[in-house]
């Protein structure tokens, strides 16, 4: 599984790795929250609002914090 | 009993609650400054006691209503679809929406670059997307809640509406100007067809739900800055003799609105870390027009933003953006000078 962080490195999108990295844990997944930083990375996702959470790939949230409990409700199967 | 009855009943029963500790706060600041500690009325230090006791609660409590009902307001917004809103308007028009979807649209000035692109690449003309990015930042729930508390509602009227006639005029201007070539042009190139993230379908209690976490998260983090403020004006209010400033920040001296702007566009605070200043100034009589435009040029510019937009805008944009923000916040100023 491949969990993404966008965000240009602003004090949310350092707190929403966080949340990320601790629901990760707390679920014994096999998996490494990564940061993307560079705008046109950024850009590629289509996302306008961040910090926004890319799980594969695909999407999940963006322009808020999730707490680790919201972020453990969308990676659980 | 469901879940929206519940909600419902919890919403009254607090926005009673709310009423009721409105009402007590006068009599009960005066009671616990002259009564139960004995302070004289009419001293120095009673009057600032009846002061800071009284406005304090009666700050946050506004703050907590206002930061409330905006949240609810906000959770109808997204970004995308603010961008939906705005795609393909026309010039004039587009600058009005802009400025006020400016408002009630969730924004963070760190994803201020994001944004900008993703208007500019589904066609939304560069002064409409401008006058958002002014908007945005200038006209803000706490400042509002603070000027009108501290200073009434006429003053907060006419933040409001300058605010977003600074928002409206500088985006119309700029779009006039055909600055378009100065845009980077990878942001351009990276132009395709947008990603539609619908808004959640979130009912009452979750609207509800978003309202309270907006105030657990601004309450949360302009409080202390709030307090601060009010006990600079409970200072003010009791000691510092008035008309210290007026002789170079008054209405007289034309140059201090141009010095307050120049002072205030590189600087970076929050809103409610400006207020205390803009308490400070007004106490010992600066004027309104020239405190007015150092508040709206330290919210609406600053330099860690240009550094920001710099990502996606050439120097000579970035100087017409801020020139054009600047002299619409020094005309306010000016005008307020001359008619208050």
């Amino acid at each position: 599984m491949r969990i993404q962080v966008l965000g240009t490195g602003c004090a949310k999108c350092k707190l929403l790795t966080a949340n990320a990295e601790a629901a990760v844990v707390a679920l014994g997944l096999d998996a490494k929250v990564e940061k993307v930083e560079d705008l046109r990375e950024i850009m590629r996702f289509k996302v306008m609002s961040t910090p926004a959470l890319v799980v594969d790939g695909v999407v999940k949230s963006t322009g808020k914090v999730l707490s680790p409990a919201d972020v453990k409700a969308l990676l659980a199967p | 009993m469901s879940r929206t009855l519940r909600t419902a009943l919890l919403l009254a029963a607090g926005l009673a609650a709310w009423t009721a500790v409105y009402l007590v706060l006068q009599p009960l600041s005066e009671w616990l400054s002259y009564g139960a500690l004995g302070l004289a009325r009419g001293s120095h230090l009673g009057e600032a006691a009846a002061f800071f006791l009284y406005d304090t609660p009666k700050v946050l409590l506004l703050l907590v209503l206002i930061v409330f009902l905006v949240g609810i307001v906000r959770s109808f917004f997204t970004a995308e679809r603010t961008r939906a809103i705005l795609a393909g308007r026309r010039e004039s028009v587009g600058n009005v929406l802009a400025a006020l979807l400016g408002v009630v649209t969730p924004f963070c000035s760190c994803s201020a670059v994001p944004l900008f692109i993703g208007f500019v690449e589904v066609g939304v003309p560069l002064g409409v997307t401008l006058s958002f990015l002014v908007s945005a930042p200038m006209v803000n729930e706490v400042a509002l809640v603070l000027l009108f508390g501290m200073f009434g509602w006429k003053v907060a009227a006419l933040y409001l509406a300058t605010g977003l006639a600074i928002a409206i005029a500088s985006g119309f201007v700029l779009g006039r100007m055909k600055l378009e070539r100065f845009v980077e042009p990878w942001v351009y190139e990276s132009m395709q067809a947008a990603a539609g993230f619908e808004p959640e379908r979130l009912g009452f209690t979750g609207r509800v739900e978003k309202g309270l976490e907006a105030v657990r998260e601004i309450v949360g983090k302009v409080w202390p800055w709030v307090l601060a403020g009010i006990a600079v004006g409970a200072g003010i209010h009791g000691y510092v003799p008035e008309g210290l400033l007026a002789s170079f920040m008054g209405k007289a001296a034309w140059w201090s609105v141009p010095l307050a702007v120049a002072i205030g566009v590189p600087m970076y605070s929050n809103a409610a870390g400006i207020i205390p200043v803009v308490e400070a100034l007004l106490g010992k009589g600066a004027a309104l027009g020239t405190v007015l435009a150092f508040m709206m040029s330290v919210i609406a510019l600053s330099l860690p933003e240009v550094i920001i937009l710099r990502k996606v805008l050439r120097p000579p944009l970035i100087a017409a953006f801020v020139g054009v923000v600047a002299s619409g916040i020094m005309l306010v100023g000016w005008l307020f000078n001359a008619v208050l």
